[in-house]
């Protein structure tokens, strides 16, 4: 009984982590680029809801609105200004160096306006759960939410990627810039949308964060994003089902690994299971092989 | 590439050749007022403990100005950021040595505050640590500190939990990554096994883990631990207690200091702090006058609720007052003589602060009463 | 090798040791202020672990996002090695071995670590690097190393499961780490170590071997299908790379009296960072390098008048900085504005 508490409790880390990887694998997988500031722009999305709803006081349902639209706006933005000039700077990394500037900015940017205290989110999900097996049992109301919450945008995801125009053209960019412009494809308008669609679900992700664990400091997003990262590759990058699959398996075996383990180890036991895997199988778990030709 | 490196390389030259003239006027007159200088973590995830210590002096040194500063000259105050880093702090401490500093309050936290105390120490530089805890801060006689050590915490709490018969069982969630968490966690296993309380669970988090807690927290749980002993900070304890609710899980919590400030996290639901216990000097919601002053002038100017880090950094500031008026130091005399008179006077001063009524020995540690205190309806009841 | 090689490699080291000369002349005459002369030591040995991770990335073409772990395992045995010998042996011995200690583990540990890693690809071998930086600091933060009377007394849990005799010496305290490690570290030998770091890149680069490495980065198929020993010269390189990290470490902990393995020094933020000096610098540029971690490490410093402002601005300087190196546009717009000033062509790259 006690293991199936703890894995209960694996899931709702790992539901979290995985709402986090969708919309960090959607602009990694078609954007082909690593967005440090992704776990940021959560932390952003976050502040607007606290500033809406414990602030000004007005209805959750405005401030989750008010964090998909500004949050969007951001992606938009981040992307024209910072990323878009060096897209074909000839090294991917040049990007990503960028995207930690952006991630440095969106954080001190937050200490100067909201302060370095920290801040209690309240939680927008007021179900209190299920308890099974006499009360021994009992799954949060905001774990259930987020993983329904998390397979709808899967779904989601899916037929718009691979049932709609714009989807189609997401998978030609990702597949071959050049090609996919030479088929009439807007490669700038495609990622523009990439980037917005992947910061909405970074302000959907936000709040289902803060509401499982309601503490804001604007330092909030930096870990859990580099963890989401995590979950993405293991679970194969590009592939949607891979990061919610990774995100699961990362939180869970993080928490069976400091039960059962270690406490103090458990990011090394983490870490250690993600080299395992990708030595095994080097693509991720749902990842394409892709083979080099010459 | 190769234009982009000499724009760079020039723009640095110019910036270092600019650096080191800036440099070169600071030190030359003798000044005629206190130079205090203070560093702290304002960036980074140390932020909260940096900033409240930077404001709580500012509120100081402003108070004891306008009352026509010691001995009628006044103090000139100066904080730099470490980032969290000791290797930074020693940059901190270097450019507060450009500016004059005669008087260091600082740093806050204590992997820094050791790193500068070699260098304060190498320039018989008065330091005074208004938070840094662990052992090896006060290891030289030119530093003292006004904060609790962690030994000292540890066993306070054990000893206390046992001699008021508390709990039999408990439960510890510690920062194994934390310097001050961890040092209390070691002495309050060794003094709980002397006075046989039963440690249950000790479970650990680290910086890169700090917000989920179901694992710490179902381990005490499944243990049967009565009281669950969290030397911990705020933010992080705030996150214990709403995950401890949802898991239908209420023990007795009991703190140190670090748990200060709880009470004040915005937004916070105060019901889930209700019964938790905490060993500290201060409390931001006690009615004497100081504090009331203190709480209120900082809420005025800065929009905050201070916390513990602020209390002690403040009291640090009269500290050095006081110092200097046993002594009569003056603000002409050399760095290395002023800190001479300073470990004399701080043996013999006694300040009503804050954090209750502090003496000091030679050894740098502080002599005052922790007090305990229950959260009760928001706010704080003294325990005994 | 052409005569613009050669002379382009004299140039990265005359700019060192000018750099050298002018900070002791600065120095000796006092005109320096404390502030600069406490950064010239971090300074040097920014410089070496980014000249160590270019060689990484720049050189052999693989993204590494745990050199920052390289550097602890460096800075954590040679502390080990000279707190523990602090009263024992002499300075000028004690470091000598102790940078030897340091810099052999640190190989050590980037040779096991090369193993798994250099056989994934891209991204994935960048994430399998920064998991292991992340185990590194992660370990290290938990060990309690103890010395008395009995032996040694080892743990990864606490303090007290070390049953340690009361009179014993604590070597390593868990999240507290190594305080009190012997401040050996200075200018001189930073920067000496600098030119050391440098002289093994530049002849690396150089040399047969260095020329076998860029071919496996620019078409391994091509490299492997003219007999060369791909897995031996990716090795070869990873740990070399991991070895001058190791150097840097050594100086990181023999410059600050307290060592402890937290992220802000050893996580991946700090592996990042070091990454933004080399791609900051020119991604294969060695002499780039020096100078990029030289300004961005100074930049902050420099910046601290603007007090709350300072990493903001930081952050938008970087984003610049960046844009204004990087950008298509932003080159073109250089060539045709100041293509006066562009008088020489890359010589590599």
């Amino acid at each position: 009984m006690s293991f199936l508490t703890y894995f209960i409790n694996g899931l709702s880390l790992g539901s979290i982590y995985a709402i986090i990887a969708l919309g960090y694998t959607m602009v990694y997988g078609i954007a082909k680029m690593l967005n440090f500031a992704h776990g940021d722009f959560i932390m952003v999305g976050c502040y607007v809801v606290f500033t809406v709803v414990s602030t000004m006081g007005l209805n959750p349902l405005v401030g989750i609105a008010a964090s998909i639209v500004i949050c969007t706006l951001l992606g938009i933005i981040t992307e024209k200004v910072a990323y878009k000039p060096l897209r074909n700077a000839g090294s991917p990394l040049a990007v990503l160096i960028t995207a930690i500037g952006v991630s440095y900015f969106l954080e001190n940017a937050a200490l100067l306006i909201f302060g370095a205290d920290t801040k209690a989110f309240t939680s927008v999900i007021k179900w209190e759960g299920v308890i099974l097996a006499n009360g021994a049992l009992k799954i949060q109301g905001v774990t259930i939410i987020t993983i329904a919450i998390s397979l709808v945008i899967l779904a989601v995801l899916q037929t718009f990627i691979y049932k709609t125009k714009a989807g189609q053209a997401m998978l030609a960019v990702s597949e071959d810039k050049g090609a996919a412009s030479l088929m009439g494809i807007d490669v700038n308008k495609t990622i523009s949308l990439t980037f917005a669609i992947g910061s909405s679900l970074a302000a959907i992700a936000g709040v289902l964060m803060c509401s499982a664990y309601p503490s804001l400091t604007p330092y909030t997003g930096a870990m859990p994003g580099i963890k989401a990262f995590v979950a993405a590759v293991l679970g194969g990058i590009g592939s949607i089902p891979g990061a919610m699959i990774g995100g699961l398996i990362l939180g869970i075996i993080e928490i069976l690994g400091k039960t059962y383990v270690s406490s103090q180890l458990s990011d090394a036991i983490v870490f250690g299971i993600l080299v395992i895997v990708l030595i095994v199988k080097p693509t991720g778990i749902l990842g394409k092989n892709i083979q080099e030709k010459v | 590439m190769k234009l982009f490196k000499k724009v760079v390389s020039v723009a640095a030259a110019s910036a270092m050749a600019m650096s080191l003239l800036s440099g070169c006027g600071s030190s030359a007159a003798p000044s005629d007022t206190y130079k205090i200088g203070s560093i702290g973590p304002a960036t980074g995830d140390g932020a909260a403990y940096g900033t409240c210590v930077k404001n709580s002096i500012q509120i100081a040194v402003d108070e004891i100005n306008e009352s026509g500063g010691i001995n009628g000259k006044k103090i000139e105050y100066k904080f730099e950021d470490d980032e969290l880093n000791a290797e930074k702090a020693v940059n901190a401490y270097n450019t507060l040595k450009d500016w004059g500093m005669q008087f260091l309050l600082g740093s806050v936290t204590s992997a820094s505050s050791i790193a500068v105390s070699e260098k304060t120490k190498e320039d018989n530089m008065f330091q005074l640590t208004p938070s840094g805890s662990a052992a090896d801060c006060v290891k030289y006689e030119n530093v003292f500190r006004v904060c609790f050590s962690d030994p000292n915490q540890g066993i306070a709490s054990a000893d206390y939990i046992a001699d008021n018969g508390l709990a039999k069982k408990i439960g510890i969630i510690y920062n194994s990554s934390d310097v001050y968490s961890s040092g209390i966690y070691q002495k309050f296993a060794e003094e709980a096994a002397v006075k046989g309380l039963e440690i249950v669970s000790a479970e650990a988090f680290n910086a890169d883990n700090k917000t989920d807690f179901s694992v710490q927290i179902q381990k005490a749980k499944d243990n049967g631990a009565e009281l669950v002993f969290l030397p911990i900070y705020y933010q992080e304890a705030s996150l214990v207690l709403s995950q401890a609710a949802t898991m239908d899980y209420s023990p007795k919590f009991f703190g140190c200091d670090g748990l200060d400030g709880l009470t004040a996290v915005k937004n916070f639901d105060a019901s889930l702090a209700e019964g938790v216990m905490l060993l500290t000097p201060f409390a931001a919601d006690a009615t004497d006058d100081l504090t009331v002053n203190y709480v209120t002038k900082y809420k005025e100017k800065f929009g905050e609720v201070p916390n513990q880090f602020g209390a002690d950094a403040y009291d640090a500031v009269y500290a050095v007052k006081a110092a200097i008026e046993k002594e009569s130091i003056t603000p002409d005399m050399s760095v290395s003589d002023i800190c001479e008179k300073m470990k004399k006077a701080m043996t013999e001063i006694e300040v009503a602060g804050l954090t209750g009524t502090i003496t000091w020995d030679a050894s740098g540690e502080p002599t005052k009463e922790p007090k305990a205190v229950v959260i009760e309806n928001g706010s704080y009841k003294s325990m005994q | 090798m052409t005569m613009k090689k050669i002379q382009d490699k004299y140039i990265t080291y005359g700019m060192v040791v000018i750099a050298y000369v002018l900070c002791e002349i600065l120095m000796r005459t006092g005109v320096m202020t404390s502030h600069i002369k406490g950064l010239l030591v971090p300074v040097c040995y920014y410089a070496i672990v980014a000249v160590g991770l270019n060689l990484c990335v720049g050189i052999l073409g693989e993204l590494s996002l745990g050199h920052a772990g390289f550097m602890c395992v460096g800075a954590y045995t040679s502390a080990l090695f000279s707190f523990s010998m602090k009263e024992v042996l002499p300075t000028v011995p004690r470091f000598i071995i102790a940078l030897f200690i340091g810099v052999a583990f640190s190989a050590l540990f980037g040779f096991l670590i090369g193993i798994p890693v250099l056989r994934l690809k891209g991204d994935y071998l960048a994430i399998v690097t920064l998991a292991f930086g992340e185990i590194i600091k992660n370990v290290f933060n938990s060990v309690y190393l103890g010395l008395d009377d009995k032996g040694l007394h080892f743990s990864l849990k606490d303090m007290a499961s070390m049953g340690m005799d009361p009179s014993g010496k604590i070597l390593v305290n868990g999240a507290q780490g190594i305080t009190g490690t012997p401040s050996d570290a200075n200018f001189t030998i930073a920067a000496f170590l600098l030119l050391a770091s440098l002289f093994i890149v530049q002849n690396l680069i150089d040399s047969r071997d260095g020329r076998a490495i860029m071919a496996i980065r620019d078409n391994r198929i091509a490299a492997e299908s003219n007999g060369i020993n791909i897995t031996k010269y990716k090795m070869s390189a990873f740990t070399i790379s991991a070895a001058i990290a190791g150097i840097a470490g050594v100086l990181f902990s023999h410059n600050i009296s307290t060592l402890t393995a937290t992220s802000q020094y050893f996580g991946y933020n700090a592996s990042i960072l070091i990454l933004v000096y080399v791609v900051l610098g020119g991604i294969g540029n060695i002499r780039g390098s020096v100078i990029a971690a030289m300004v961005l490490y100074l930049l902050p410093e420099l910046l601290r008048g603007l007090s709350d402002y300072r990493m903001l601005i930081y952050s938008i300087v970087l984003i610049v900085m960046m844009l204004f190196n990087w950008a298509p546009k932003a080159r073109e717009f250089r060539e045709k504005h100041f293509a006066f000033l562009k008088k020489r062509k890359e010589a590599r790259q």
